[in-house]
């Protein structure tokens, strides 16, 4: 870039997000726990799902190789651990892609076609905002069995309507702008309209609230699988090995204690980060 | 006003059709019946009781039956529990969570708001710093991991208090599900309560109350706490959905007989008037608690037209 150069848009939120150091600081823990999740299982001698049935309950001792201890089983609890992350980061970034692209494409229909079908498609978020979700996940997947599948969509399928409100707000007011208008005196179509013109100027604000989607993602991932209906067995989420953690609690605390604090750690540093973000892009408090 | 209520109230019949109807095709949608137990059945014995229970007519039949009962407030007979009815589960189990999540609720709105504003006041001290670090920690640490965490500290290290069951009455067994109900939200709202306040000092109007020359003390409860707790308000419907999940771990971690087991239960024996009575329920209570913080947000701030 050229010192003389007016700085883009993504540039310029870049360079505030920069200034955050919380969610500079949060980017990089989270960038390390990411990698070391994917790392870690490779390189460690031990496997995640093979029972070692002379280390059982061991506490955490560096001489063993075993950082974070064993479980009851015998199974090292650093890669357990580190397991978890993967699946809780890839539940949690997966089931928000899918809820901001329902979010995303329910908010500027709605917004950008207005009306009659506008009024319906809100009051259709307004009665969702009234199911008590959380509850009936719990039951389906109690019902369906430990289906990874279904938690991921009913996770994505729950989490959009936050975003589709947002969007629609931010539609309207784009709707007004001259550009908008342009394109309509040139004979776009509203899918072009709503995916070519709309979509790229509500990016900011749909990366925000992403980010802040994957954190609660997590923790609902968490609880099904601390009420047991997340990923099955042999496999770990953080929030299954909190719950095998709560279950040897009184003996072990430990075994509680390394995912606990992985999850608030992981929770932390995507809140903070979408804090940063939202000083960052978020258009509403430009300026001030 | 009585308009506004009558309307909300007419909205409220059909969402609570579509909650109910969810429950339902989401129910009978799943493979397996409240009665396929390890036991096998003799066929006659399984006829007649599916009779009594109305599950041997074609599906519609006992949709439109569950409805017309529901519209009464009838919420029908549970499978599990011979002999009881769901009402008479839901009235056994009320008491606990309304007490539980009752306090809870409480405790998070005036700690968290009290919190909230007295690190507005001390901005950038360190006192604003350290409970701003710990309400982030809050809510990044889940009701199941504090819950857990505080029954090992207070119960069995320190062994002040009971680590579950439930004594009616007893504010002993009260104490640490409410604690760790309330933390999250607690958490959640003294950091909208902090962001609410430092924009409701930098108004204009707040500069006319100091030029009056009022006391530090008549301008924030007189003036400032009004604005400031519109966005805490605001959040009270999305809270107390949340207590209402909280609750059904806080039941499953320290044993309490309330709603919420009977929920988990239920949805494991295929327990289908349970479910979807309680999911009802929810919905219900949801609806009503959102209309209550819509009417309360209105009376602190006139602006709020009610629509």
């Amino acid at each position: 870039m050229k010192a003389d150069a007016v700085p883009g848009p993504w540039t310029e939120a870049w360079l505030r997000l920069r200034r955050h150091r919380a969610a500079m600081v949060s980017l990089v823990i989270l960038g390390l726990v990411a990698l070391a999740s994917l790392l870690l299982p490779l390189f460690s001698p031990y496997h995640y799902a093979v029972p070692d049935w002379d280390a059982i309950f061991g506490e955490p001792r560096w001489q063993d190789g075993h950082v974070f201890g064993t479980d009851n089983l015998g199974r090292d609890m650093l890669v357990r651990v580190m397991w978890g992350c993967r699946i809780s980061l890839l539940v949690g970034i997966l089931a928000s892609l899918v809820s901001v692209l329902i979010g995303v494409i329910w908010g500027t229909t709605a917004g950008y076609v207005g009306g009659r079908v506008d009024s319906v498609m809100m009051r259709f978020v307004d009665i969702l905002y009234s199911v008590p979700f959380i509850p009936l996940v719990i039951v389906l997947s109690v019902l369906f069995g430990r289906n990874f599948l279904l938690v991921f969509i009913a996770i994505g399928a729950v989490s959009w309507l936050d975003i589709a409100r947002i969007v629609r707000s931010q539609t309207l007011s784009l709707k007004q702008r001259e550009f908008i208008e342009a394109a309509q005196a040139l004979g776009v179509r509203t899918p072009a309209m709503i995916f070519r013109h709309l979509v790229p100027n509500l990016l900011g604000i749909v990366v925000v609230y992403a980010t802040l989607t994957i954190p609660t993602v997590i923790l609902f991932e968490a609880l099904l699988s601390f009420l047991g209906l997340g990923v099955r067995a042999p496999l770990a989420s953080l929030g299954s090995l909190v719950a095998e953690g709560v279950t040897n609690l009184q003996s072990h605390p430990y075994m509680l204690i390394s995912p606990a604090i992985f999850l608030a750690l992981v929770i932390c540093c995507f809140n903070y980060l979408g804090d940063g973000l939202r000083d960052a892009l978020d258009p509403r408090d430009r300026g001030a | 006003m009585a308009a506004y209520l009558l309307r909300r109230l007419l909205i409220a019949v059909p969402t609570l059709l579509v909650i109910a109807t969810l429950a339902f095709v989401l129910l009978r949608a799943t493979p397996g019946g409240p009665f396929d137990g390890d036991k096998p059945m003799m066929p006659e014995i399984r006829r007649s009781i599916e009779a009594r229970y109305h599950l041997d007519e074609p599906l519609w039949q006992q949709y439109l039956r569950y409805l017309g009962d529901l519209a009464q407030g009838d919420l029908g007979p549970s499978f599990q529990y011979r002999n009881t009815s769901v009402n008479e589960l839901i009235a056994q189990g009320m008491p606990v969570d309304i007490i539980i999540g009752g306090s809870a609720l409480l405790l998070a709105l005036l700690g968290g708001g009290a919190l909230g504003m007295l690190a507005a006041l001390k901005r950038n001290s360190w006192l604003d710093h350290l409970g701003m670090s710990i309400a982030v920690l809050g809510i990044s640490v889940p009701v199941f991991v504090i819950a857990p965490l505080l029954i090992l500290v207070f119960a069995i290290r320190l062994q002040w208090l009971p680590p579950g069951d439930w004594v009616a009455g007893s504010w002993r067994h009260a104490l640490l599900p409410v604690l760790a109900l309330a933390c999250p939200y607690l958490a959640y709202i003294a950091r909208l309560m902090r962001a609410s306040t430092i924009e409701v000092l930098a108004s204009p109007w707040m500069l006319a109350a100091r030029a009056r020359g009022l006391s530090t003390h008549s301008i924030l409860l007189r003036h400032a706490l009004r604005p400031a707790l519109l966005p805490v308000v605001a959040f009270l419907g999305p809270a107390f959905a949340g207590v209402i999940t909280g609750s059904i771990v806080i039941e499953t971690v320290f044993g309490l007989p309330g709603i919420g087991r009977h929920f988990i239960t239920g949805a494991l024996n295929r327990d289908y008037t349970v479910v979807m009575g309680v999911t009802v329920l929810y919905g219900a209570l949801i609806i009503a608690f959102n209309l209550l913080a819509d009417l309360c947000q209105a009376w602190l701030d006139p602006r709020v037209r009610l629509k």
